[in-house]
């Protein structure tokens, strides 16, 4: 169903870096479920629309008026690395 | 060496002017500190949760509307999936198969889509170059992240990177006329990606193409453009082929490079966004986005110019373009008519446009010129009616720059009233031009023509340019034809 | 003290507004059960009732409440039972827990639960596990377990948790509590950590159905920062209901029958309580949902894939773990992602990432959505005839600690019977209805959206008529207690 190839790309959109014999696990549990699910591919759903929301309601917006912002303390309190007032990261730049 | 014909589609996001953020309450951000204007909606913070901002929607619409695009009864929101540090939920808000806008036109270039997001925050680099590449370390800045962005994308239907400017340009004339941007390159506020690609002239196809980025001045934008086209023409001229690619220019060195991509593996998942219900355009907000529009828009002016008031084509573009200049043309024409100077067409009184930017400096406001376009209409009539010579009226228009006023009364003052051929001292110079050249006189009698230039010329320096050419001709003529 | 233990929220409250008990008496007493939890229910403990006493005149009256991890309390830590937010105190309160607040509900302390509310034994917690309060030996069930447990040994006088497929009632059902699963809309979202989007739903965990109907009633309303909330209809009015007459119950066979693996006691305690509904006066005959059967599938598909997106925001730049920081950035993010999340979440974000992925998404996420229409067509069916759907909540009792770890498809089939409620946004609420083997069951109840009152008041009719006694797990849990 979900060969290793697969689940490394997968892993890699996600940005995971998955252990050797979590690869294989993973490749091995996946497919059980994906098994277990194909199952719904067989129903007749021709013409049936998609559901993203339960709610049918529409237009729900905000008028254009400020609130107030957080204090950069508050937020560079939580920050792994505050860096320049701001979010230090590796540059995606760097070699 | 075959000839190439560039294919070229432009993809534009412009931040709107709106006081909020897209889908949170914090205000836009003019180059504030950093980190200020942040909540946990537009920090990506755990639980937070994105509500649209109806005066983006409403100026989407206005744009959308100006474009001539069709406004979806119902658009929906996605989630556009990728990590990178400018991005705190690792998705961006934007509108994908069901957008808001459809189709339109823009002058002569087909508008493709229309659509709402949300923009990315601002990536800073430490290091000397201050550049994302020789950088190691980087940091964010939230500010900007959030901050409402319409996305233009065109039809492939521009062919030169000139074209690409002057439609570029157009589009910043007509935002900024609809007043939903500042639409300042410089600032960002307006940014222009394009995609390259060329094919022998006459083929349909389109060949490969390149996305180029970063091109912040519209100058950019056409050395860009230029530098990528003669880029494709080598390649092919030397039997290679263009790899589909995304190009970084470098305006420094107008080079252009290959920018390393947001995900290795271009994959965006794009699927519905939960947090956000669905958009209809209701009848209301149509109706309130079509009041808000300007009665004429650009591209239309443009059209009446050239089509109703018979301006040269290049003209009616460039007052249509710089609104400024056509403003202050269509003042002197109403001047004009009302001064009686109906008879002045309004082609010949655009003319003056021209000397009068010359002398003003190219990109000032005539308007805030010493010259007043009733003044201006007063000059052209003039000239139109033969009471002062083309040439002494750039002196004069020179005066009105200097110093205001009427042209009338400077053309008093200074004497430089047209001398007709009624006025016998014109005549009595003719006659010493002859006396001054007999050989010249000699051969325009022997019916050589080309002989009269100098004689012409005489009459010229004596009058100061105050007679006209065909005038001092025609009598040159009468006395030398025997 | 045991005997003020003994009391609901609602006759606490009524106490205290009698001026018999104060708020912090209350407060205290439940705080140092809680402080001593053996359940490893609490993630976090108040240190003190959070105001002096006035919370008198309050609707709620200052019975504290315990909520679960994933809810935003500001600088109080919410991690969502997962490593990847250690030590993360949010700048912000949740939209709920604010309201319980005002309404005179303080917090007691944060509850236990599955990492990021994945889970059906709240054994995926970096927490670790929590125990059955009836069983220190089984599972609370999950994801929301830590409340559950707390409210049912006693530890707690009610607690709030999140039900996206099941989260809430069936937790509730193991540990024999109350739990309300609402319409989709009726609380805010707005603070509380994401699993599934279009599926989270708060709810209430009470040790009766009057205190659900209670602690419901200050949780729900329309808020302007939840784009998916909407304003309650009307109020939600207490239960006073004593029989069934003329209620028309359906019993799904599409669920009840043999896919469901519904084991022998839970059937048996179900079929007891169809019988007491007829007593009652209820009218019981069988029912179609057609495509519940399928709902589980399309579950894992769609909860998921916005999980893979609700969850990518934990990248180490701006809060929680960072690991790898030094190296390059996929490194970094990838390493802080694959040390912070446990071994579920991956599956899920695996399963997710995979299901969006291009050429794939029409054939599972775009299928998924589609089987959920026709799921909400059947349930508005079956409402046309029938005012409530009824099944058990669970196919079983709780099961051993481990038992199910090792076997996600095992793990995920304990939802078959929530799951299909869950998608169609409708209300669902979870009684005990008995024991079996000395463990808890739950019966569920399954009304249309925004039936809540409707819903409750036959809960409360039932219950009365249940009896059901879980005195048990009060007293053999909290200091002092003689464990078995
Ligand atoms: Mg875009
Ligand atoms: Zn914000």
């Amino acid at each position: 169903m979900l060969d290793r190839e697969q689940v490394l790309h997968v892993a890699r959109l996600a940005r995971l870096e998955l252990t050797d014999d979590e690869v294989d696990r993973m490749a091995d549990e996946l497919s059980k479920v994906l098994d277990h699910i194909e199952a719904i591919r067989e129903l007749d759903l021709e013409g049936v629309p998609p559901t993203s929301h339960v709610v049918d309601v529409t237009n729900v917006l905000r008028a254009d008026e400020p609130t107030p912002s957080l204090p950069r303390e508050a937020i560079l309190a939580a920050a792994p690395e505050p860096l320049n007032d701001g979010f230090g990261v590796p540059s995606p730049g760097a070699a | 060496m075959t000839a190439f014909e560039p294919v070229i589609g432009l993809e534009i996001h412009v931040q709107l002017s709106t006081r909020t953020k897209m889908f949170c309450g914090c205000e836009l951000s003019f180059n504030d500190p950093p980190n200020i204007h942040t909540c946990p909606t537009c920090l990506g913070l755990p639980g937070a949760l994105p509500v649209a901002n109806e005066h983006a929607i409403h100026f989407a619409i206005m744009i959308g509307l100006a474009l001539g695009c069709e406004i979806a009864e119902r658009s929906l929101f996605h989630r556009k999936n990728y990590f990178y540090p400018d991005s705190p939920k690792a998705y961006q808000i934007s509108q994908y198969d069901v957008p808001l806008c459809l189709g339109g036109h823009l002058g002569d270039v087909r508008i493709h889509r229309v659509h709402l997001e949300e923009d990315a925050a601002k990536l800073n680099h430490l290091g000397k170059s201050g550049r994302i590449h020789g950088s190691d370390r980087s940091w964010v800045d939230f500010n900007r992240c959030g901050t409402p962005l319409v996305e233009i994308v065109t039809e492939p239907d521009i062919h030169s990177a000139e074209q690409a400017r002057e439609w570029l340009i157009l589009l910043r004339t007509t935002l900024r006329q609809l007043g939903v941007s500042d639409v300042d390159m410089s600032q960002g506020s307006l940014r222009c990606d394009a995609n390259v690609s060329i094919r022998p002239v006459g083929s349909t196809e389109l060949g490969t193409k390149t996305e180029l980025k970063n091109m912040n001045s519209f100058a950019f934008v056409a050395k860009g453009i230029e530098a990528e086209i003669e880029r494709q023409k080598r390649l092919l001229d030397a039997g290679a082929a263009v790899v589909q690619e995304t190009l970084h220019f470098d305006p420094t060195t107008g080079s252009l490079t290959p920018l390393r991509s947001k995900e290795e593996a271009h994959d965006y998942r794009y699927f519905p966004e939960p947090d956000l219900v669905p958009l209809l355009a209701t009848e209301e907000m149509l109706a309130a986005a079509r009041a808000a529009l300007p009665a004429e828009l650009p591209a239309e002016r443009a059209t009446r110019f050239e089509q109703e008031l018979g301006l040269h084509a290049d003209t009616a573009r460039l007052f249509a373009f710089r609104a400024e200049l056509g403003d202050y043309f269509e003042q002197a024409l109403a001047a004009a008519g009302a001064n009686g100077g109906a008879d002045l067409e309004p082609a010949e009184l655009s003319n003056w446009i021209g000397p009068l930017v010359e002398r003003i400096g190219s990109d000032a406001d005539p308007a805030s010129s010493n010259v007043t376009p009733q003044s201006l209409a007063a000059l052209a009539t003039m000239v139109k009616a033969k009471e002062v010579s083309r040439d002494a009226a750039r002196e004069v228009l020179t005066l009105l720059v200097q110093e205001g006023g009427d042209p009338r009364e400077i053309v008093e003052r200074e004497g430089l009233g047209a001398i007709t051929a009624e006025d016998d001292g014109l005549a009595e110079i003719v006659d010493r031009a002859i006396a001054a050249d007999p050989n010249a006189a000699e051969k325009v009698r022997a019916g050589n023509m080309k002989a009269i230039g100098p004689l012409v010329g005489y009459v010229m320096r004596e009058t100061k340019g105050r007679a006209d050419g065909g005038e001092i001709t025609r009598l040159i003529r009468e006395k030398l034809a025997g | 003290m045991s005997e003020l233990i003994d009391l609901t929220a609602a006759q606490a409250a009524e106490r205290i507004r009698a001026g018999d008990l104060t708020a912090a008496e209350l407060f205290e007493a439940y705080r140092q059960r809680a402080a001593a939890d053996e359940l490893n229910a609490f993630t976090w403990v108040a240190d003190a009732a959070p105001s002096p006493d006035g919370e008198a005149s309050t609707p709620l009256g200052g019975v504290p409440v315990a909520v679960k991890d994933l809810f935003c309390t500001e600088g109080v830590p919410s991690q969502s039972g997962s490593k990847i937010l250690e030590g993360y105190r949010p700048p912000y309160t949740a939209t709920v827990v604010a309201k319980l607040a005002e309404a005179g509900a303080p917090l007691l302390g944060k509850t236990n639960q599955d990492e990021f509310a994945m889970g059906s034994s709240n054994e995926n917690s970096a927490f670790g596990p929590v125990l059955n309060p009836w069983d220190r030996k089984r599972v609370p069930g999950g994801s929301s377990g830590g409340s559950a447990a707390a409210v049912a040994a006693g530890l707690a006088p009610w607690a709030i948790g999140t039900d996206t497929g099941g989260s809430i009632r069936q937790p509730a059902a193991l540990c024999g509590i109350v739990g309300l699963k609402p319409t989709y809309g009726a609380c805010s979202r707005y603070g509380m950590i994401a699993f599934a989007s279009s599926l989270d739903q708060a709810g209430p965990f009470t040790r009766d159905v009057t205190d659900a109907a209670l602690l419901f009633r200050h949780m729900v309303g329309r808020d302007r920062r939840d784009s998916t909330s909407l304003e309650y209809p009307g109020e939600v009015d207490l239960p006073k209901r004593e029989d069934l007459e003329g209620l028309r119950l359906g019993v799904p066979e599409d669920l009840t029958g043999a896919e469901g693996g519904i084991e022998p006691g839970v059937r048996e305690s179900f079929e007891a309580t169809i019988k007491l509904a007829e007593q009652l006066g209820a009218s019981i005959e069988p029912c179609r949902l057609p495509h519940a059967p399928q709902a589980l599938s399309a579950y894992y598909l769609i909860a998921p894939a916005e999980a893979s997106a609700n969850l990518a925001r934990f990248d180490g730049v701006r809060y929680g773990l960072r690991v790898d920081g030094d190296k390059d950035l996929i490194t970094m993010y990838s390493r802080t992602r694959e040390v912070g999340f446990g071994a579920e979440v991956k599956r899920r974000i695996m399963l997710g990432t995979y299901a969006l992925s291009s050429g794939y998404y029409d054939a599972y996420y775009g299928t998924a959505q589609k089987v959920r229409t026709k799921i909400a067509e059947d349930f508005r069916t079956a409402f046309e005839r029938f005012d409530f759907i009824v099944t058990p909540t669970s196919p079983c009792v709780a099961f051993g600690l481990g038992a199910k770890l090792d076997d996600p498809l095992a793990m995920y089939l304990n939802d078959f019977l929530a799951v299909p409620m869950s998608l169609a946004g409708i209300a669902a609420i979870s009684i005990p209805s008995g024991l079996s083997e000395g463990l808890p069951v739950g019966f569920q109840l399954a009304g249309p959206a925004f039936s809540e009152s409707r819903l409750l008041d036959a809960a409360f009719a039932l219950e009365q008529a249940i009896g059901f006694d879980g005195s048990a797990a009060r007293a053999n849990n909290g200091p002092g207690r003689n464990a078995t």
